[in-house]
């Protein structure tokens, strides 16, 4: 665990492996100096990852807290953190700190219950921990069900790994879709709250959203319209942060702090908080 | 109680600061008060405030975290902090005794900021109780008494003396350390200087502000009142406010880039700035209306909602003093949360 | 001269908004006491007789407001500019920063604006009352229940105790006479400084910049700054910074803004007065100005709408740099 007392100081990290998985994002795997983990986190939980001279950023833990030899973060390219990033080459060191925020319910609103997960674009790699976590104890849940979409074939996150991994398991059912046609693609065409609907998933489950903020709001109005309860969907939130620790005032909604009372939302909980993120 | 005369004052400073650094509020080359360190011939001011709170002691404008050392694709993370010395601010006022608080609720909770603690952890504080408030005053709004001061040491300034009161051991250590400057005595002349303050409590113009209608739980009635517009319609758009206030402790942290070396450190920053929130991607506070609801809904509603309803402002009245429009919370909490009538 | 009344801009307002020249008025609202006032917008006649004031304290310049104020806006909006203010107002023309034809400008004389720090100097804390209706300001406090009575001398702000001109260089109509370009001492400051030793005037800088606590208002509140985003707050910039990381930097901030107005900068004083640390900020531009002045001939931003500014005026008379470089050593 990282000393609470120096929260912002960060350790230094070492990308071991840089992964392309579409044309604009990249998964790194990080460990310590000394090869190990930075430290123990819980699904839905961030880190902050620096470049000295760069900046430092808010970034979800990809992997699984079930992987106990390193951690993963997919990384779209989108700012300056993340440009520096991209072109990391491995044996690069940067800086890491955490974990941040709230993790998802999984060991106890989840437990014992169907299971949906919803994801667009980048906004897979928050749920790609809880999605491997819940397979890694895969007795614990019922059914899992993951509905992805993105722009196309190629903007597809860990694709390679949800066709051999993922679809494979029992009791897992994924559901591609890609915004428009493309040579090659013989899946479902279109955007992921209309498949959403159209699959019509019996209600008795916790879906768990993660996507571009409209995507996110089409999508839980669908969820309510086939007859989901607010209290049984889950959402992660994003907005600018610097300390992760709720305290240098930026990331709030309301009273509530991302960092520290997020990223993790609950649907219901998150309609009681202002409009403002 | 003890006291000592004003004219050995001077003496008393000197005997305080020959084993800890001292700092006072002094009259500066513009005329207003600042906190500066005490030397040979530094006379106390008698301005009623500074226009810097002293919540730089403890939370600088600018203060490096640490340093990076890069050669090649390999970091070395340097922890520059050298220990601090014990030093002694004098002369702080009751509602800046209480800001201390508010930022303490911040800083100390967990995961605790070190740099804060640390340097809090070697700040004696010795306040002082107000003579003269001025019209901008509203601490009483906030329950604060201007004549009956906190910190680790409370003082009472008369015509012709000073007296002192420790609050704690640490108090306590420092008042024995005086000796013989100081006198034992009763506490009638500082009954009296009480008295006096909280009759001209009495008249202030603000002394009926009050925080009825804000706190906890106010988000969903207050988040929407159609008078932030209006509000914030003048605003500027500059930290002044910020910048000034005792509580408000939004920070930034930055790179610099030395040529040998990046430090990385933490500046105060502002929810009235346009980039405070904005992302790569987006910025969910577009207009000046929100940045502006953001800082008094702070104050008034999130902060009391995670504090036990302690509000996050003490009234000391220098955003109303020092806002180039004019603007500031007593016009906020006057017109916020329905008719308020006049 | 007869002091120009809140009664008299209320009934011109109210005139002007009831036959539809205008379809709001930008003015000043009154505060919690006589000095705090907030520039605001009006739309009916009900809201001005409720709020609206003018007294010593109406200092602000107007200008800048319009850049916001006249977008998205039916009809005009009625301004009422002193006049120092117009010349920003045809500056901000020049740079096609506003919509002339949203604007109705009422021109209003001015003997010059209060300074409420000098107030307070005078009257001590705890202000009760102000009235600024006759020659002298009677200040009543807390602690005195005999008025203190303040000559304009000792409680004007230091930019109308040098101030360049009472003539209105812009306007749709005029309240009052209008006056002339005064002959001011607003330069003898700025020769002070020139006088010093380099070292002497880095110290003088070194310490009123030491004050500077980065809030911004001085950019903030210049109607020369009127850039959509600020390098200073753009993060790709470079130079980006909320604070300095060093001493130098706190100085890098000033110089830079003084240059970026350099030649656009009217003297309006906004900066100064703004300044929540009273550094007189107003030097530094006015430096630039009396240095154009010297090298290139009489300038005044803003005298005219369409002039060009000496810096981006390329003339055959033009000064050699060298010239500048080598008059370096007599300044020092």
């Amino acid at each position: 665990m990282n000393n609470l007392n120096e929260t912002l100081i960060p350790k230094v990290g070492v990308i071991t492996d840089v992964r392309i998985d579409t044309p604009d994002i990249k998964t790194f795997r990080v460990v310590t100096t000394d090869g190990e983990k930075a430290f123990d986190h819980r699904p839905g939980q961030c880190a902050m990852l620096s470049v000295p001279g760069v900046g430092e950023a808010m970034f979800s833990i990809t992997s699984s807290p079930t992987n106990e030899e390193y951690m993963e973060f997919s990384i779209k390219k989108c700012g300056c953190v993340t440009d520096w990033l991209h072109q990391a080459e491995k044996g690069q060191q940067i800086t890491i700190r955490g974990p941040y925020g709230k993790p998802f319910p999984v060991d106890d609103v989840f437990a014992g219950k169907d299971l949906l997960f919803i994801a667009g674009g980048v906004g897979l790699a928050p749920l790609r921990s809880v999605i491997n976590y819940c397979r890694h104890y895969r007795d614990r849940y019922g059914k899992i069900d993951i509905v992805y979409g993105s722009r196309s074939k190629d903007d597809l996150l860990d694709y390679q790994e949800i066709i051999e991994e993922w679809q494979k398991d029992e009791g897992v059912n994924v559901y591609l879709t890609i915004d428009n046609p493309q040579e090659g693609w013989d899946g479902h065409v279109g955007f992921v709250p209309n498949y959403v609907k159209e699959l019509s998933f019996d209600t008795n489950k916790v879906a768990v959203i993660c996507g571009p903020p409209i995507m996110i709001k089409f999508t839980l109005d669908g969820l309510c319209d086939i007859g989901f309860d607010k209290t049984d969907v889950y959402t992660t939130l994003e907005l600018r942060m610097k300390c992760g620790v709720g305290k240098c005032g930026r990331c709030n909604v309301g009273a509530k702090y991302v960092c520290k009372d997020g990223p993790v939302f609950r649907c219901d909980e998150l309609e009681e908080l202002p409009d403002e993120y | 109680m003890r006291k000592c005369s004003l004219d050995k004052l001077d003496l008393l400073l000197g005997e305080i600061a020959k084993s800890n650094e001292l700092y006072l509020p002094v009259d500066d080359s513009d005329g207003s008060a600042v906190y500066k360190k005490w030397e040979k011939g530094t006379a106390l001011s008698d301005a009623l405030n500074t226009v810097r709170s002293p919540k730089d002691f403890f939370f600088p404008q600018t203060e490096n975290l640490m340093e990076f050392k890069m050669q090649g694709k390999n970091i070395e993370i340097i922890d520059t902090r050298s220990e601090l010395e014990d030093f002694v601010i004098f002369g702080v006022r009751a509602c800046d005794v209480k800001s201390f608080e508010i930022l303490d609720r911040v800083f100390l909770s967990e995961p605790v900021d070190s740099y804060y603690a640390m340097r809090r952890s070697h700040g004696v504080i010795i306040s002082l109780a107000c003579t003269r408030p001025a019209e901008t005053c509203f601490c009483k709004t906030f329950g604060i008494d201007p004549a009956s001061p906190s910190g680790d040491i409370s003082a009472w300034k008369t015509e012709s003396e000073i007296f002192f009161e420790a609050n704690n051991e640490k108090g306590e250590a420092l008042l024995s350390s005086l000796g013989a400057l100081l006198q034992d005595c009763d506490n009638e002349a500082v009954e009296a200087q009480k008295a006096k303050i909280n009759a001209i409590m009495d008249k202030l113009p603000l002394k009926n502000l009050t925080t009825e209608g804000f706190g906890g739980g106010k988000t969903a009635e207050l988040f929407d009142d159609p008078h932030w517009a209006e509000l914030s319609e003048a605003c500027l758009g500059c930290g002044t406010c910020t910048f000034v206030c005792p509580t408000c402790q939004c920070y930034d942290i930055k790179d610099f880039n030395t040529g040998n070396g990046v430090i990385r450190f933490r500046c105060w920053d502002s929810c009235m700035y346009s980039d405070f929130t904005k992302m790569a991607h987006g910025n969910n506070r577009l207009t000046q209306k929100e940045r502006f609801r953001q800082r008094f809904m702070h104050k008034l509603v999130y902060y009391p909602e995670n504090n036990d309803g302690l509000f996050s402002c003490v009234g000391c009245g220098r955003c109303l003093a020092k806002c180039p429009i004019s603007m500031n919370i007593v016009k906020v909490m006057k017109t916020i949360g329905g008719d308020k009538g006049e | 001269m007869q002091k120009i009344t809140r009664d008299v801009l209320i009934d011109k307002a109210s005139a002007l908004l009831s036959d539809g020249t205008v379809s709001c008025v930008l003015g000043w609202k009154k505060g919690e006491f006589d000095y705090d006032v907030t520039p605001a917008v009006f739309t009916t006649h009900d809201e001005l007789i409720k709020d609206f004031v003018f007294s010593d304290f109406c200092g602000a310049n107007f200008s800048k407001y319009l850049v916001s104020k006249t977008k998205n806006i039916e009809g005009r909006i009625l301004v009422f500019l002193k006049p120092c203010d117009t010349y920003s107002f045809n500056q901000l023309l020049t740079e096609h920063r506003f919509d002339r034809e949203k604007v109705y400008a009422v021109g209003i004389p001015c003997e010059g604006m209060a300074d409420i720090s000098k107030v307070r100097a005078i009257s001590g804390e705890g202000i009760a009352s102000i009235d600024t209706s006759g020659d002298k300001m009677l200040v009543t406090t807390l602690y005195d229940d005999e008025p203190v009575e303040i000559a304009p001398c000792d409680f004007l702000a230091e930019r109308c105790i040098n101030c360049k001109s009472k003539k209105h260089v812009a306007f749709d109509e005029l309240i009052g006479e209008d006056g002339d370009v005064i002959d001011s001492n607003r330069f003898d400051e700025v020769a002070r400084l020139e006088s010093l030793t380099p070292d002497e005037r880095f110290a003088f800088w070194q310490n009123e910049l030491s004050r500077c606590i980065r809030c911004n208002a001085c950019r903030d509140a210049c109607p020369a700054c009127t850039c959509e985003k600020c390098v200073f707050d753009n993060p790709a910039s470079g130079i980006e910074n909320k604070s300095p990381a060093n001493e130098f930097e706190e100085k890098l901030f000033h110089i830079i803004r003084a240059y970026h107005v350099a030649g656009r900068c009217t003297d309006c004083g906004e900066c100064s007065r703004v300044c929540p640390q009273n550094i007189p900020l107003h030097l530094l531009n006015r430096k630039f100005i009396k240095d154009m002045n010297d090298f290139y001939g009489e300038y005044q931003a803003g005298a005219e709408v369409g002039m060009r500014a000496p810096l981006v005026d390329y003339t055959t008379e033009d000064l050699e740099p060298g010239e500048v470089f080598d008059r370096r050593d007599t300044d020092a």
